[in-house]
């Protein structure tokens, strides 16, 4: 491939690249300002709604408001640390988006390993954590670091063990083959498509892997980690302005990318519910949207409607009952495939 | 082969590059106005005491130890849960032969109260 080739090759990921990113900082700006509104409403709130209709331009607002702040250098910190830490956060959290396929064919990198990758690279998170607690040399962001690394650290191992399950029934890395597998058996011929999805069969996997991705993002219930009321913001305190909204983007990131992998991974990614002529024509990227708006709401809802752990519940919750939970599943799930009642063929 | 996972070095590059500009577009926007009591670490408006980087429990140490351990067993049995369905009931059995040794070290250490956090 001469050099003019391999240039061009180059403009045209990168405009992929810009595809991706751009409508994700989009989305995270209104998901900010989704959540004030719908938490607002679960609490008989009307949420913002004063800058620009209905709201609209809250989040603007904010990032502005944001970007004309002081970012303050503590004296005692390790400032080069201090400033790599929310790039350490916000770099995977963008990065794990290349392999996400939105539609057939519309991914930016097709690669075999893609579930080892997002899963390489939303572990990846932690050390941002680690590295901000560390170098702020402030206690409460030491604390705050401590315990956040050993609860991403568990569930990490069960939201693993859930993955395993999926890929033992896919029998492929590649996510796009994993939604082109859950389209078909017995009940996609019969134009059903949604019972064949992996939630069904895979239920209690479904649960694992998503309330381990809350307790991932450090979401309500599992926000000991930020704690506003004990520990006031965790590893983030010491950081304001810019450095500030890093985190709070790799954290909205973190959601929606979750959102994304609950629907590939258990919700049949693109692929409409019932096979109709109606369902058939939206365009498959509308639905893996949906599907995402739809968990992605639950977030919201949870946070909503739960009050926060303590820590030794956490840390039970995810060593005495979902790793046992999972290698049990993985178990049957093995022992069901050897039978001839197996769905995965 | 290889040139499948350009695009991934790429979005990496990427991905440290909207790292970086945020952070210098508000060095450069923002005000910056440093006076000594503003740079202390917060401390709910008390004087710092002593260092923050402090004892912590070993119980921490014990999880990450933990997490090794199983985090481990979980890049093991990645490359088997693909190949499940060409390797049968062999497989299986010898993967849960292994699991099953894991099991007992896991029930150990749960007996022993390695995973209580009172």
């Amino acid at each position: 491939m001469d050099l003019r080739l391999a240039l061009i090759d180059t403009a045209w990921t990168l405009a992929g690249i810009v595809a991706i990113v751009v409508p994700l900082f989009v989305a995270v700006a209104y998901l900010t300002l989704w959540e004030r509104k719908l938490i607002g409403w679960i609490q008989i709130r009307i949420g913002p709604n004063r800058v620009g209709p209905l709201g609209l331009l809250q989040p603007i607002a904010d990032g502005v408001k944001l970007l004309f702040k002081e970012i303050i250098l503590p004296t005692n910190a390790s400032k080069g640390l201090f400033v790599l830490a929310p790039i350490m956060m916000l770099m995977p959290a963008l990065a794990a988006w290349a392999v996400i396929p939105f539609a057939p064919e519309l991914v930016l990198a097709d690669i075999n390993a893609g579930l080892l990758y997002v899963l390489a690279l939303t572990s990846f998170g932690v050390y941002g954590v680690i590295i901000a607690g560390w170098a702020s040399n402030s206690k409460y962001a030491f604390l705050g670091a401590m315990r956040s690394a050993a609860q991403m650290v568990s569930y990490e191992l069960a939201m693993g063990f859930a993955l395993v399950v999926v890929l033992m029934v896919s029998g492929s890395l590649n996510l796009s083959d994993i939604v082109a597998q859950q389209g078909r058996g017995r009940f996609a011929d019969m134009g059903l498509t949604f019972l064949s999805w992996n939630w069904l069969p895979l239920l209690p996997m479904l649960v694992v892997y998503f309330v381990s991705g809350v307790a991932e993002t450090n979401r309500a219930p599992f926000d000991v980690v930020e704690g506003e009321s004990e520990i006031v913001a965790g590893h983030m305190i010491e950081y304001s302005g810019m450095s500030f909204a890093l985190f709070f983007l790799a954290e909205y990131m973190n959601m929606i990318l979750i959102s994304a992998l609950t629907a590939i991974l258990f919700f049949g990614g693109w692929q409409a519910p019932v096979s109709s002529a109606l369902f058939d024509a939206v365009p498959p990227f509308l639905w893996l949207l949906a599907k995402m708006f739809v968990i992605v709401s639950m977030f919201l809802w949870i946070r909503a409607t739960f009050p926060r752990y303590r820590y030794d519940q956490i840390m039970r919750l995810g060593w005495k009952v979902f790793i046992p939970l999972t290698l049990v599943w993985i178990a049957v799930i093995g022992l069901w495939m050897q039978t001839p009642w197996s769905l995965w063929q | 082969m290889l040139a499948e996972y350009f695009p991934i070095l790429l979005f990496i590059l990427v991905g440290l590059a909207i790292g970086v500009a945020p952070m210098l577009l508000g060095r450069l926007l923002g005000p910056n106005r440093p006076d000594p009591e503003k740079l202390s670490p917060y401390e709910c408006g008390f004087e710092a005491f002593e260092d923050a980087r402090m004892k912590f429990d070993v119980r921490y140490y014990l999880v990450a130890i933990l997490f090794i351990l199983f985090d481990l067993e979980i890049a093991f049995l990645f490359p088997w849960a693909v190949a499940l369905n060409d390797i049968g009931m062999a497989g299986f059995l010898a993967m849960m032969l292994f699991l099953g040794i894991l099991v007992v070290g896991f029930a150990y250490e749960w007996a022993k109260g390695a995973l209580e956090w009172e």
